[in-house]
């Protein structure tokens, strides 16, 4: 029985609330402990040192969380970023969200719901806007595999995780806005120093702000709360990494799945060519 | 071992082409009566390893063409097209990109084999020199076909590479216009260098494989003891050392080719970036002429001689560091080609060589390898210095082989190979 997601755009001010299980809760309370003891990290003020990642372990398999993920997605994020290489057909497939409850609350355009996750942003105008074109976000969770492995490395192989660190940097990203007057939309990032864009969360996670003692030693404060407690937030930006980490490669689970069989038909199939071979080589002598 | 006779329709079909076709007489030459030495180990599969992998690349590449759009506008969301719309294309594509890896890796290692036992020597000069081209082939397919997919890491990879060629004195600006085909890196660059990756190169390695195998046939492979089979033949003329490449080493590489698939889909299904390397972090977002990336690094397997293109860090005779680099780099890539007349050892095989020749391969694999390590950092001023060193060390086995293999003591060649 699929998981039916009602998805609906927020109201202003209504509490965004999830489903509460006790895998859900303990999951909460590390992710809260986690949270805090990064938040006593020092973390580096100067942009050329680089922000101290929170890891992050997706996991396909949960389609509550991607179901979240793509509804918060596609109301906070779309209206800038593009998912324009990703369809929205494939999405409700993959997602377990049937098609006519997905056109009628998460397609906002009225395009075809084959059609690929394209938006109305346009190239110039957002260039005026902010500086350079929001970029297309399908596969950010791959391209930023570099940044996001620094320092990492070693948890991530040994969480199971061997596809690289690009979730954990997105995921910190989400978290790291702090204010700045200086910026132009008022708000920099620590994970990625000036970065052109506002803080679109803002509603959901309240206000940050950076606490410096001397220059090096600096940690992020959250001043006013959001709609969303901190565990709640954290939870709510693992669901938009997550869906994101499904649409850089859709095909995922099928290319492990479908390995699994590939290697053990090789493995016998090894088995018989060295039986076979070691037949025909008995009659070479020495 | 008698023949069997074919018997009935077979035999009269097998009949009725030999008297149109050399069929049953190729065959023979080149399978059932094919003696190949008995004592081949495990370096020996490589090069039928390195034929199943061009056949897989080709094969995967005419697919991945059936969908692939090769403008500056369509490459990048052709290649997604072919990742999500395609059935299995995400399987061919990664086949594909997977292949280029693993093509360079059985090459290397072919290569090295060459190395070890003395292949290159007489009278398989000319079987050398060949491979050699192969080699020279590849590489310029693989960069060309790694500006296909249209990413950031290929456009500024391929802009990197190209712009070396505008470092030709004199003529270089206009070379470099020529080979993009544009004033700049542009859809035009990416239309050519398709048409180069999918047709050109493709026929030229598959005449000079042919032609590779055909140099080999005539001569007879080499074997780890280095000993010539063909001098001690019994009463049929069949050598006493061989054995038919039919049924014997066909059997065996088919178990090769299994074992090197494991291997080969453990990459493919579970690690199809390998941490970055066999796909670039930058080529998942598309190619843009505006941003470039932290740290541009050709693939893997060229990172040794760009390593020592950077490590030419000075001028010379007033022409600017840059053409030293490519002429630094353009000789490590061609020198291996004189090697049948650099190596004056008595004997073929490093099983019998003398010390020097044994510590000078091992000094070669190693800069060898630091180089490429090299290549994929960002340069810094101790890393330029041991590029330098190790650049040196590369060199020296070449230019010094000469003397070495010359003066060094070695033991006797045996008469007849070893099982060892």
């Amino acid at each position: 029985m699929p998981r039916i997601c009602i998805a609906e755009r927020p109201r202003a001010g209504a509490p965004f609330s999830l489903p509460s299980t006790p895998a859900r809760r303990s999951v909460a309370v590390a992710r809260t402990l986690l949270l805090a003891f990064l938040l006593t990290l020092p973390l580096a003020a100067s942009p050329s040192e680089v922000a101290v990642l929170d890891l992050m372990v997706p996991d396909l398999r949960d389609l509550p969380s991607l179901q979240r993920g793509a509804k918060l997605y596609l109301n906070y994020c779309h209206g800038c970023h593009t998912l324009k290489y990703q369809r929205f057909e494939r999405t409700a497939e993959d997602l377990g969200i049937p098609n006519e409850l997905f056109k009628q609350n998460l397609i906002f355009t009225g395009v075809k719901i084959g059609s690929l996750m394209d938006n109305s942003m346009d190239d110039q105008t957002s260039r005026n806007w902010f500086g350079a074109p929001p970029p297309d976000l399908t596969m950010v969770t791959r391209a930023r595999r570099k940044e996001g492995s620094r320092g990492l490395f070693f948890q991530n192989l040994a969480s199971g995780h061997l596809e690289g660190g690009g979730p954990s940097w997105v995921y910190t990203f989400l978290r790291s806005f702090y204010v700045d007057a200086a910026r132009p939309f008022g708000v920099n990032n620590v994970v990625f120093p000036d970065v052109g864009m506002p803080n679109v969360l803002e509603d959901l996670q309240g206000m940050q702000r950076l606490e410096c003692q001397g220059r090096h030693a600096c940690k992020l404060v959250l001043d006013d709360g959001g709609a969303l407690t901190v565990e709640e937030f954290d939870q709510a930006m693992y669901d938009i990494v997550n869906f994101l980490w499904y649409t850089s490669e859709p095909s995922r689970l099928d290319r492990y799945r479908i390995g699994v069989y590939v290697l053990l038909f090789i493995v016998i199939l090894g088995v018989f060519t060295y039986l076979l071979n070691r037949e025909f080589w008995k009659d070479v002598h020495e | 071992m008698a023949q069997r006779q074919a018997t009935g329709m077979w035999a009269s079909f097998i009949t009725w082409l030999d008297a149109r076709m050399p069929v049953t007489e190729t065959w023979e030459y080149h399978l059932s009566k094919y003696y190949a030495p008995k004592n081949f180990n495990v370096w020996y599969i490589f090069g039928s390893l390195s034929i199943f992998v061009l056949v897989m690349q080709i094969i995967t590449g005419i697919w991945l063409t059936m969908s692939y759009v090769p403008t500056g506008e369509g490459a990048f969301a052709s290649v997604e097209y072919i990742m999500r719309d395609v059935e299995l294309g995400w399987l061919i594509r990664y086949l594909h990109s997977t292949g280029a890896s693993a093509f360079f890796i059985v090459v290397y290692l072919h290569m090295f084999r060459g190395l070890m036992y003395g292949s290159y020597r007489t009278p398989r000069e000319l079987l050398w020199l060949i491979g050699m081209a192969i080699y020279l082939c590849l590489v310029v397919e693989g960069f060309l076909g790694y500006l296909l997919p249209w990413g950031n890491m290929s456009y500024w990879g391929a802009q990197v590479i190209v712009s070396l060629v505008g470092a030709v004195p004199w003529i270089g600006p206009d070379l470099m216009e020529w080979v993009r085909g544009d004033f700049l890196m542009s859809g035009i660059t990416l239309n050519r260098f398709f048409a180069l990756h999918v047709a050109a190169l493709p026929i030229v390695l598959i005449v000079l494989v042919f032609l590779h195998l055909v140099a080999l046939h005539h001569v007879g492979s080499n074997n780890p003891d280095g000993v010539e089979i063909k001098q001690n033949t019994d009463e049929n003329g069949v050598p006493r050392d061989g054995i038919a490449f039919h049924p014997y080493y066909t059997v065996h590489d088919i178990h090769g080719v299994v074992v090197f698939l494991f291997i080969f889909c453990v990459a493919v299904f579970f690690a199809p970036e390998m941490f970055g390397y066999f796909i670039e972090a930058p080529n998942f977002t598309v190619a843009d002429p505006l941003k470039t990336p932290d740290h541009i690094a050709p693939v893997w397997y060229y990172t040794p001689f760009y390593a020592m293109l950077r490590a030419a860090t000075f001028p010379l005779l007033g022409v600017p560091a840059k053409f030293w680099g490519l002429v630094v780099m353009g000789s490590a890539i061609l020198v291996p080609m004189v090697l049948p007349w650099l190596d004056k050892s008595p004997v073929k095989s490093i099983r019998y060589k003398g010390v020097a020749s044994k510590v000078m391969l091992g000094l070669f694999t190693i800069s060898f390898l630091v180089l490429g390590y090299l290549g994929t950092i960002p340069p810094n001023p101790f890393a330029t210095l041991l590029a330098q060193a190790m650049t040196m060390v590369y060199f020296s086995y070449f230019i010094l082989m000469p003397w070495y293999t010359r003066v060094e003591k070695t033991k006797p060649e045996p008469d007849r190979v070893t099982m060892r």
